[in-house]
């Protein structure tokens, strides 16, 4: 299948406004004007300062051990009657693509003379590396997590206090993703002067989701490249990842935006923005979110604590109403399944939120017999290992 | 002075002011139980004006209390539409303002939700989301129907901001009084005072107190510079605990006492 010529194929600077085409803009608090100005010119300084990108291509590098390699799924690949081989950011230190970000966001932390970083976490990846980069920069952590979320990923959560964050566990609403993003917030709307809120996804007011999306662009910008140099030169015929914020989604597409490539974001049924929202506006940000008719937002429900979230990043809304990306879901069921088969095929065991990528690849393999598929393994699967022995246990013999 | 530039509340809150009169705007969570009667009887005991909160599920601004509270009144399946139906049936003779975040405005449509507040008797609108760069459709619907836009303006901003913030404000400028969201404290943040200042010195706008003004005393302080103070998280909180009547009592016992700042 190729792509339709008549799509937008450049990768979007946001303007003044802040906006993907309709998506994105700064839907904060008065209080948080004036500081959302400061990172955007900070951030644009920043990224256009020779010395600043090399600090960071050095950490990035050195620390997180960058370029992350791309593996041939042989066995599965054949399985499935396609060519399916994975960009490796479960390989990066601490064990998923979150590292990018935090990187840059720590360094342009320091720059801005801020000592403290707030962060929320669903999975506990980004929190994780969010608190890495303030005990390798120096800074303090807080960390807000959901108390669902705290139990499911209590292994990350204790990852983040050896790392010497502090972690609150947030006992409104949900008590998922979305209600660490309101307390994230609204300790930063209290500390805005001494501290810097580190967004892990491609969401919030402008300019995060367009500072996530460049310091994660790194993944696109790689594998573009390394799959060229393993596939005669060409372009894959499909990149695939998962989205909940979509971060690492954003990462791996904006490499391929200009090319003869379809882009995949796989969402979870329980947590659909695109697939099932409608425009609207929380945590800063215009964009496909899932909410009733009164506008309530609705609570995302999903296996995987990374993914269990209403809204998405505007510039997934934007790259899917103009059609340059497809969304589609799956179930936690296929979701389990697909967790297995990488792990039991390959010998890789995939963070659940990679795990919908691989359902979805699985289920759409007789339709794209013989064709090249880049999927984005963005995390490693240790983190849900417990809650998947409850799971899956007693299947295999326990 | 030509006050048919402006609107109901405004114009109240202006002549407020040239009496010497300091102005008490209770905020009250709207669906929550016994809510009409708090309006009532904060407005029988001194209330200017009385600010509804529409409960959201996202409240970003809110401390714990209004959270509580929201999640109470969603729980009890309050919702714009049942909100603005009830305030039909209320019989007091001051402005009623609403607060809600922005993602109600928007899924209903600015026009839209502009037009419901006016036809629930409505006269201006808090939507603490939206700030000034993103406010141009909401404020145009809500002008044309009538609806007083009410502009936060937060300690953070620089000196050369203030001034489009104001320019912008209809009904009173909300002096946001710290850095923080909303909630009781033990003292009045210096930065209340020094909020007020700044702006008293720049508009001829009303400009009341909000966030961090917790009991009597320090609605006091807050009127030895600002017209006016908003109270939410202390009248919610008794709301909650004790019902209506002790919202009656809170709302006498403040206005008792910024009257008397006047005096001193």
């Amino acid at each position: 299948m190729t792509i339709d010529r008549t799509v937008p194929r450049e990768l979007l600077k946001p303007g003044a406004d802040g906006r993907f085409g309709e998506f994105g803009g700064r839907f904060v608090p008065e209080t948080l004007v004036p500081a959302c100005e400061e990172l955007e010119k900070a951030f644009d300084l920043a990224w256009n300062d020779s010395l600043f990108r090399t600090e960071l291509s050095d950490l990035l590098r050195e620390y997180a051990g960058r370029p992350s390699i791309l593996t041939e799924c042989h066995n599965l690949g054949r399985q499935l009657g396609i060519r399916l081989i994975l960009k490796r950011e479960d390989l990066n230190h601490t064990g998923s693509h979150k590292i990018n970000s935090v990187l840059g966001q720590g360094l342009l932390a320091k720059k801005m003379g801020k000592k403290r970083i707030i962060a929320e976490t669903g999975a506990g990846q980004h929190g994780v590396a969010a608190a890495t980069a303030a005990a390798l920069l120096g800074l303090e952590c807080k960390v807000y997590m959901g108390a669902v979320d705290v139990e499911r990923q209590s292994l990350n959560v204790f990852r983040m206090k050896l790392l010497g964050a502090e972690v609150e566990a947030v006992n409104s609403g949900s008590r998922t993703l979305k209600d660490a993003v309101n307390e994230a917030m609204r300790d930063w709307v209290a500390s805005v002067e001494s501290s810097y809120y580190a967004i892990g996804s491609v969401m919030g007011p402008h300019p995060y989701p367009f500072m996530v999306r460049q310091f994660q662009s790194v993944i696109g910008q790689e594998a573009r490249q390394q799959f060229r140099a393993i596939c005669d030169g060409k372009d894959p015929d499909l990149v695939v990842a998962c989205v909940g914020g979509g971060s690492n989604a954003m990462g791996i597409f904006s490499g391929f935006i200009d090319a003869d490539t379809r882009l995949i974001g796989v969402e979870p049924a329980g947590g659909a923005a695109v697939g099932r929202g409608v425009p609207g506006v929380v945590h800063g940000m215009k964009s496909y979110l899932m909410q009733d008719e009164h506008g309530q937002v609705q609570e995302a429900h999903s296996i995987s604590a990374g993914l269990d979230y209403p809204g998405v990043g505007p510039e997934h809304s934007y790259l899917a109403s103009v059609g340059r990306a497809e969304y589609p879901s799956v179930n936690d069921d296929e979701v389990i399944a697909g967790f297995a088969l990488l792990a039991r095929s390959e010998g890789i065991i995939p963070a659940l939120e990679c795990a919908h990528a691989v359902a979805w690849i699985t289920k759409e393999a007789p339709k794209i017999q013989g064709q090249t598929v880049l999927m984005n393994l963005s995390g490693r699967g240790d983190k849900d290992v417990a809650q998947m022995m409850t799971i899956l246990g007693e299947s295999l013999g326990k | 002075m030509d006050t048919s530039k402006f609107g109901v509340l405004e114009t109240k809150l202006r002549s407020s002011r040239a009496e010497s009169h300091k102005i008490l705007v209770p905020y009250i969570t709207g669906g929550l139980t016994g809510w009409i009667d708090a309006i009532r009887y904060a407005a029988a005991n001194g209330a200017d004006a009385v600010e509804i909160g529409i409960p959201f599920s996202d409240p970003v601004m809110d401390g714990p209390i209004i959270q509580q509270a929201s999640e109470k009144a969603l729980r009890d399946g309050a919702t714009p539409t049942s909100i603005f139906h009830e305030l039909r049936t209320v019989d007091v003779q001051i402005p009623l303002i609403v607060m809600c975040y922005y993602n109600t405005v928007f899924r209903a449509g600015h026009e839209r939700f502009a037009n419901s507040l006016r036809d629930a008797g409505v006269v201006a609108a808090i939507v603490p989301d939206l700030p000034l760069e993103e406010s141009r459709e909401w404020c145009e619907a809500a002008d044309k129907t009538g609806i007083e836009t009410i502009m936060l303006a937060a300690p953070t901003a620089p000196d050369d901001r203030l001034p489009r913030v104001v320019a912008r404000a209809r009904g009173f400028v909300y002096a946001v009084g710290l850095l923080g969201v909303t909630g009781e404290r033990s003292e009045l943040a210096s930065t209340a005072i020094s909020m007020a200042t700044r702006l008293k010195k720049i508009t001829e706008v009303p400009v009341l107190v909000g966030v961090g003004v917790s009991n009597a005393q320090q609605a006091q302080q807050a009127c030895a510079v600002a017209d006016g103070v908003i109270q939410g998280a202390s009248v919610v909180r008794r709301l909650l605990d004790q019902g209506p009547d002790s919202v009656g009592q809170y709302v006498a016992e403040v206005r008792a006492a910024i009257d008397n700042s006047v005096v001193s």
